[in-house]
């Protein structure tokens, strides 16, 4: 761990939603961090709160949601900033990118004009001749052939991997420090996939970025993340160095994950998941949040929710983190 | 629109102000139309004052050029205008959606011949047609009528075609076929009871744009003959009589609330039916 | 920095494919101005059938009127003048029988001869053409209010969905398309040209003004061409209130539409990628936004002529405009058959022809169109 503070820090992080927040706290209390050149793997299934969290975080929630906490990048406070001041940061110090890239660009408009956009807004005095050179070597460094074909042309005539080099390309226009790449593969093919996390991968090393890679997809951060926070209604459930997450899973919930991964080596058992579904929004289980789907989970489990445990850099929240389960696969 | 907690409670999501308000003027000009003489004091043919008086108590909306009381020639135009759109509207239902459902249920060459049909109809404004035919008949609000129903029923032919032909490609319409059911009992007992809803909402909604209408061919001269106390002619004096600003008024306000009435009641039903799009 | 994406551009030169064979990416798509162009022949070839549509049916009302169809082709005071009767009976075969007498006129009418009118005496086709030029100007200028205030009051109702701003804008928009037309223009004449003196009465100049010389029929270019700049300034003023009275009811419309546009548009994910971009909520709204619901609203825009083209008829009535639609009035009124089917086709016509441009336009506006 260095000494100066993270890149991105993330503490305690809430997201209501509803007025008053009656409706319920979709993130409900999350932290983690990043430091430079560092990936992180966030890690949840759907509506866990994960992208929710991330958005807030650069004031991009939706209407009628209320944020409290704290997230510093740089050590500058981003909650409760002016939303002027918010702006001046999205897009050129920390960029975003989301699912589904067909529907992530705008339709109207060429893929020359959206990335130059992205490069003029925070480079006023930028004509849009150099803009759109700019453009032309973002998309040669996504490794996008023709550039200068490509630039005139609109978003529905790429395929669905180079669309999303493009959002990529878009992101990293103006050389930021942090990227948030909320499930950048799940609208993809498999074999595609495997191209866009290289084209992150490179980048990474390239321009020293530190990513945030939101996922539902354990596999997919086992070869480039980091370290990896498992998030569970609203609440980081477990956080751990890569290989140690995989090694040393504190969390039932993690077990459940890892063993849900399909093995292609074991091709007689059926496929595992884990029982049940995560709750919805406002209707909490009482106690921990997860003991309705959990193997392992005692009285204690329906009373009190879990204190984080440590073992080292490798935290959990359980009430036997660390224990190995009997019986769990 | 906010409303006192304690009515949010009791009343159902789709019962909107607007639509609240819009219920309530129409309300209203029914019973105008049914209780008119006897919502005024005056005679509306009769003349029963002096001339063009400005509104007073005696005649709330003053007095036209004729000295006939404007209030109650209001009042009364209700009498003329509603039934006849109401007349237009059921008629060019009647024989849109009629032909309408035949070209979907029956396509091929009834289906081109009647939709050619509507095509053409619809190549025109509708008022320079509707113009063009009141003229040839001759003057009279039922000749109106007529011109009216002419330029109408090409909008249910298409709404209703379009809906037969969406319901016709449904299973149950498949099963009726299948058991030996004849042509006529499953175009009546299955495809229609279905496709009844959209020509409804619609020609709720039109029956504010027929009044409009309406209002503006006697406006011009080709309905209503005088001394009839029709709401456009009314308007019509009215502009003759421009600086006695009170005779335009009272039939002016009379189709602003219908038309407003009916409009509200068309986006409360199109609420009802699709709240998606609040 | 190498890397290993397959195919990304397409196969590799030594590929065997059969002989002939030209590799296909996304890039080539079969002539894509091609289909628009065929797409706009086919439309326009339908044209003349259409039109055709139109002159049946406003012949056909001639034989509706009652009696003699004499009475349609030669005015009351005109029926004791043998010489008249029976020049028209030559010329428009008024013996004959119906398909006959159908044919003589559309004969008549390839030649512009659409009659003469019984009030001004004139060549139906010379009045007509006359007074189509003020028409357009206002109809035009109608249009130009009625979509600036429909879209913005869309934007604005969609942008502040459920809040006070919004229900504002629906009422507004709802009462435009409640009040009837020439009740409003007397309303606002009242108001703003006799009570407070702001804008000029009826007509469309000055009451004395010389009008300038006739060049296209729109007073406003041709004052600018005649050099008179006050008489220009004049036109746009007399244009102002005419404009509105008639713009105001299509504005209710185009707002719903945009709104329920905007709506759509905005909850979808790229104006989530515009913010994250850093781009204020102005740009995101108008260059984002608004952008992708252009298209639709544009067709609307060109549907809403003929909603504006009917309410014409009565805006000019009631402004003293010199057009098309007060033309109708008049003859409409005066049992003026040679013009009321004169206009009847001309009207027809021009819906057709604005009909036919908006869908073009649509075609031509919207790039993923355009390439299937």
């Amino acid at each position: 761990m260095s000494a100066h503070p993270p890149l991105f820090e993330v503490r305690d992080l809430r997201v209501a939603f509803g007025p008053g927040g009656i409706l319920g706290e979709a993130v409900r209390g999350i932290s983690l961090h990043v430091d430079h050149g560092e990936v992180l793997g966030i890690v949840g299934e759907s509506g866990s709160g994960k992208s929710v969290g991330m958005l807030a975080a650069l004031g991009l929630h939706p209407e009628g949601a209320t944020v409290s906490g704290s997230v510093r990048f740089k050590g500058r406070e981003l909650v409760g900033l002016p939303r002027r001041e918010l702006r001046a940061l999205r897009g050129s110090r920390i960029a975003m990118i989301f699912q589904d890239p067909l529907s992530s660009l705008n339709p109207v408009m060429t893929v020359g004009d959206q990335i130059a956009e992205a490069v003029r807004l925070h480079n006023r005095d930028l004509s849009r001749k150099a803009a759109l050179d700019r453009a032309r070597d973002l998309l040669a460094l996504v490794a996008i052939p023709q550039p200068d074909r490509r630039l005139r042309q609109y978003p529905h005539e790429f395929s669905g991997g180079m669309r999303q080099r493009v959002m990529i390309a878009m992101a990293v226009a103006n050389d930021p420090d942090l990227l948030i790449a909320d499930e950048p593969t799940t609208a993809l093919d498999v074999t595609v996939q495997a191209q866009i996390m290289e084209v992150l991968a490179d980048l990474k090393a390239r321009l020293k970025i530190g990513l945030i890679l939101i996922t539902h997809d354990l596999g997919v951060l086992a070869g480039h993340a980091d370290r990896v926070a498992v998030v569970y209604a609203g609440q980081v459930v477990e956080q751990a160095g890569v290989d140690d997450l995989f090694a040393r899973p504190g969390h039932p919930y993690t077990r459940g994950l890892i063993a849900s991964i399909p093995d292609m080596t074991r091709m007689d058992d059926r496929l595992f998941s884990i029982e049940g579904t995560p709750p919805a929004l406002g209707r909490l289980p009482q106690g921990c949040a997860f003991h309705p789907r959990c193997t392992v989970a005692q009285e204690i489990c329906r009373h009190r929710a879990p204190q984080t445990v440590q073992s080292g850099s490798h935290a959990a929240a359980c009430h036997f983190a660390f224990q190995t389960a009997r019986g769990a696969a | 629109m906010t409303t006192a907690p304690a009515l949010r409670m009791i009343r159902p999501r789709w019962l909107t102000l607007p639509l609240i308000l819009g219920l309530l003027l129409v309300l209203f000009w029914l019973l105008a139309t049914v209780a008119a003489p006897v919502m005024t004091a005056h005679d509306p043919l009769d003349m029963v004052g002096r001339r063009l008086q400005p509104p007073s108590w005696d005649h709330l909306l003053g007095t036209d050029a004729l000295g006939r009381d404007v209030f109650s020639r209001t009042l009364h135009g209700a009498r003329h205008s509603i039934p006849i759109a109401v007349a237009v509207v059921i008629l060019a239902v009647a024989i849109g959606a009629t032909l309408g459902a035949l070209a979907g249920f029956l396509g091929g060459f009834a289906d081109t011949v009647i939709m050619r049909l509507v095509d053409v109809t619809l190549s025109f404004p509708p008022m320079l047609l509707a113009m063009a035919v009141a003229a040839s008949l001759g003057p009279g609000l039922w000749n109106a009528a007529i011109a009216m129903v002419i330029v109408w029923w090409p909008v249910y032919a298409r709404l209703m075609r379009a809906q037969v032909l969406e319901v016709r490609e449904r299973e149950h319409v498949e099963a009726a076929i299948a058991s030996g059911a004849t042509q006529t009992r499953v175009l009546t007992r299955h495809i229609l009871p279905l496709c009844w809803t959209p020509v409804l909402i619609s020609a709720t909604m039109d029956l504010g744009q027929v009044i409009l209408l309406a209002a503006s061919l006697s406006f011009i001269g080709l309905g209503a003959t005088p001394p009839t106390p029709e709401w456009g002619s009314m308007i019509s004096d009215g502009a003759a009589q421009f600086y006695s600003w009170w005779v335009a008024l009272g039939p002016g306000l009379a189709i602003l609330t219908i038309v407003l009435g009916f409009n509200f009641i068309g986006d409360g039903l199109h609420d009802y039916f699709d709240p998606r799009s609040r | 920095m190498k890397h290993n994406f397959n195919y990304v551009d397409g196969p590799p030169a030594d590929c065997q494919y059969w002989p002939g064979y030209r590799r296909r990416t996304n890039l080539q798509t079969p002539g894509k101005d091609k289909v628009m162009t065929r797409y706009i022949l086919r439309r326009l070839i339908a044209m003349p059938f259409l039109v055709r549509g139109i002159v049946t049916p406003s012949f056909l009302l001639t034989s509706v009127t009652k009696g003699d169809p004499l009475t349609a082709i030669v005015s009351d005071r005109q029926l004791n003048n043998p010489e008249v009767v029976a020049a028209a009976k030559a010329k428009w075969g008024l013996d004959r029988s119906l398909p006959e007498r159908y044919v003589i006129y559309v004969g008549n009418l390839l030649t512009g001869d659409m009659g003469t009118s019984f009030i001004t005496r004139r060549p139906v086709a010379q009045d007509v053409l006359y007074r189509l030029p003020a028409t357009m100007e206002l109809v035009i200028a109608a249009m130009a209010v009625g979509a600036t205030i429909g879209i913005s009051l869309g934007v604005l109702a969609a942008y502040f969905r459920n809040t006070v701003i919004d229900h504002a804008a629906r009422v507004f928009a709802l009462f435009g398309s409640s009040i009837p037309v020439f009740w409003l223009g007397l309303a606002l004449l009242y108001v703003f040209s006799v009570q407070w003196g702001i804008l000029p009465g009826p007509g469309r100049l000055a009451a004395r003004a010389t009008p300038p010389p006739m060049v296209t029929g729109f007073m406003t270019i041709d004052t600018l061409l005649a050099g008179d700049f006050r008489q220009f300034l004049d036109a746009v003023w007399h244009l102002i209130l005419p404009a509105f009275v008639l713009g105001w009811a299509v504005a209710g419309t185009i707002s719903r539409l945009v709104r329920a546009n905007m709506l759509e548009v905005l909850s979808r994910d790229f104006i989530l990628t515009a913010r994250a971009k850093g781009a204020g909520e102005f740009r995101v709204v108008i260059r984002h936004a608004l952008r992708n619901t252009l298209v639709p609203t544009l067709t609307v825009i060109g549907y809403s002529f003929a909603y504006l083209l009917t309410g014409a008829v009565l805006t000019e009535t009631i402004f003293s405009w010199p057009g098309m639609g007060s033309y109708a009035v008049d003859a409409a009124r005066g049992l003026d058959f040679p013009a009321i089917i004169g206009v009847t086709i001309v009207g027809g016509v021009i819906f057709l022809v604005t009909n036919l441009l908006t869908d073009i336009a649509y075609v031509v506006a919207n790039p993923r169109v355009r390439l299937e």
